[in-house]
């Protein structure tokens, strides 16, 4: 209940809204420490919608959860990590001022529609608690105010299903009810996990433009996670591109998806099926990601990636400078010659890599 | 639109008859225990005629009999129905609100926190409970019923606290906790409102199921002269009255033992159905 509304946009004015600079989150297994996020640097800008794209198990869940502090026991988020958000460091709050960020300045969705909702509680209920928790005022003005939210996310009379229990509703009207609570505080920023993924086609559609009319309206951020690459190219400025627990590129949506820089980006793509290059068979990147107790030495992606050579096996590359505004963790980068003839091979002449060049 | 959960577990229960029959026998019990004054047909404690009505045979006048002292063995069998059920559901009631409360701070609480409720849950589980509470009424004699519900609540907690634990640490990991915490609820807001209604079926059974055995263990103590004690009835009294004449006035002794049974049996088949109803992954 403690009252943040009124700090907002403290802080720095002009800085990023979200900073993440090396963060470092590990999971102490039976197999050893997990490194499920190693060193990840991330910027979002005030009003800006920035993807972050990646497969299963390689750390952006886990990076979003860190940005609130949401990480358990056996998860440690390790010192010398950084997360600052309108100027403040989240990691270095106390738990209940933590608590006033969360939901609050910054709002997170999750990808299950199904399951973020407590299924003992009507959804109305569940909207104006959050009110209450951060705004505070009495039960019948949070009530006021959970039943406009579920007409701003276009839920049919809000009235009455504000009386719903979560299984009543369809999976489209349980993700607005999320976006509902999500949106409930006005945040700054809405980091959306893997928002659609679980809905129809159709309703992702809509819920998508729900999501763009209220972030328009709202001047909020948007941090979209996801591993639909469609999504990206259609939402996004910005994107950064995660594997083995690290960003390995980083650039602006179109320079992106002209011409990806790390050939994990490029195995991503190609792995799309596409309408206006008919193919027999998708292209898929080959071998497995590696568990996160046993990233392999050198570039992480070098077991799997074609263009490899010796240098990969022994370093891991920085992200490199490769554009404006671009940055890859690709020795490639610092290696045209290498580069070039990886181009001109045969295998990867025929796809995005031969448009790189 | 599928119905709200209760109402799902209303009809499972209400096709189990055992069930039912079980629950309107509780019914009923409670009924008499609370009618007690309206019901019986005389005083528990008057001694009418302490010589010329002793230990008659069940009648017109006494339903089912009297006692060595002339009392009406019905009135006391209503009347120790209050005692015996009142410390039941009260007892019961207590210890489950104590062990969900041990249970959802272990569940939810830090690991340094579980580990210090778990551990000391363990060591007191490990203690024999009849004896530390005939040793605690040994010590303070003519202890009020009050002290006997605290005793039987305070050693009987430790598996409540155990399932609602296993239970909490299970739900926290699910994604709708996750939500509520990443929306700014404390940690107490979570264990109640989010957490607590998922716990309540498990805890709901385990207390009906325990009434039964608290009633039992009253009796116990009754009978050696701890718990109740006379001139009051209770049934674990009454059977202890009634022994020494168990094979000349049978019925003394057996109107309240086939009261305990009844109960007890009662109490345990409704928890079951509860169980089966509360709780589709038994079901047979």
């Amino acid at each position: 209940m403690s009252g943040g509304a009124g700090e907002r946009g403290s802080g720095a004015p002009n800085g990023p809204l979200l900073e993440i600079a090396d963060l470092r989150v590990t999971f102490a297994t039976a197999e050893g420490s997990a490194h499920a996020v190693d060193g990840v640097d991330l910027l979002v800008q005030a009003g800006e919608t920035v993807g972050l794209v990646g497969e299963s198990g390689c750390g952006k869940s886990v990076t979003a959860l860190a940005v609130l502090r949401l990480i358990e026991h056996p998860g440690l988020i390790a010192p010398g990590s950084r997360v600052r958000f309108e100027g403040r460091d989240l990691l270095a709050l106390s738990e209940r001022d933590i608590r006033s960020v969360r939901g609050n300045h910054l709002a997170l969705i999750f990808q299950e529609p199904a399951s973020a909702l407590t299924p003992v509680l009507t959804v109305g209920s569940q909207i104006a608690e959050v009110v209450r928790t951060h705004q505070g005022g009495s039960r019948a003005e949070a009530r006021r105010k959970a039943v406009e939210l579920l007409r701003e996310v276009g839920i049919p009379d809000p009235e009455e299903r504000y009386s719903s229990y979560p299984h009543q509703l369809s999976g489209g009207m349980r993700q607005r009810v999320l976006i509902a609570i999500a949106l409930a505080c006005r945040p700054r920023l809405l980091i959306a996990d893997e928002p659609t993924t679980a809905l129809d086609v159709t309703i992702q559609a809509e819920i998508l433009e729900l999501l763009d009319g209220l972030q328009r309206q709202l001047g909020m951020a948007v941090l979209l996670i996801t591993h639909n690459l469609g999504l990206v190219a259609e939402r996004t400025r910005r994107v950064y591109v995660m594997y083995g627990a690290q960003i390995v590129e980083e650039a602006p949506t179109e320079a992106l998806f002209a011409a990806p820089a790390h050939p994990y980006t490029q195995g991503l793509m190609a792995a799309v099926p596409r309408l206006d290059e008919p193919r027999d068979r998708l292209a898929a990147i080959p071998g497995q990601v590696p568990p996160a107790t046993a990233w392999p030495s050198g570039c992480r992606f070098h077991p799997r990636c074609r263009s490899a050579f010796e240098r990969c096996q022994a370093e891991n590359p920085p992200l490199l400078e490769c554009g404006a505004g671009r940055r890859a963790r690709c020795w490639l980068v610092e290696e045209p010659v290498i580069s070039r003839q990886v181009a001109k091979s045969p295998r990867t002449g025929q796809g995005e890599g031969g448009r790189a060049a | 639109m599928s119905p709200p959960p209760l109402r799902r577990a209303w009809a499972r229960f209400r096709a189990h008859r055992t069930a039912v029959a079980a629950a309107v026998v509780v019914a009923a019990l409670c009924l008499a225990a609370l009618g007690a004054p309206l019901l019986a047909p005389a005083d528990p404690l008057a001694q009418p005629d302490p010589v010329g009505l002793q230990n008659r045979p069940p009648s017109a006048e006494h339903p089912l009999g009297t006692d060595r002292f002339s009392r009406d063995v019905a009135s006391r069998l209503l009347y120790g129905a209050r005692v015996s059920l009142g410390i039941g559901a009260a007892a019961a009631l207590l210890a489950v609100v104590i062990g969900a409360g041990v249970g959802l701070a272990a569940g939810l609480g830090t690991a340094a926190v579980d580990q210090v409720l778990m551990r000391s849950v363990d060591v007191a589980l490990a203690l024999p409970r009849v004896f530390l509470i005939l040793l605690a009424l040994a010590l303070w004699e003519d202890a009020p019923a009050w002290v006997v519900v605290g005793l039987i609540a305070v050693t009987g907690w430790f598996q409540t606290s155990r399932v609602v634990r296993a239970l909490a640490l299970r739900l926290r990991e699910s994604e709708f906790v996750q939500a509520a915490r990443a929306l700014g609820a404390p940690r107490s807001r979570l264990a109640v409102r989010h957490l607590l209604p998922h716990v309540a079926p498990a805890v709901i059974v385990s207390a009906t199921l325990d009434v039964g055995n608290i009633i039992l263990l009253e009796s116990g103590l009754s009978y050696l002269g701890l718990g109740v004690r006379a001139p009051a009835p209770s049934w674990g009294n009454m059977i202890l009255e009634g022994k020494d004449q168990l094979l000349s006035a049978p019925w003394v002794a057996v109107a309240p033992g086939a009261a305990l049974l009844l109960t007890v049996a009662a109490f345990n088949l409704a928890g079951d159905g509860l169980q089966d109803a509360l709780d589709p992954r038994t079901d047979g």
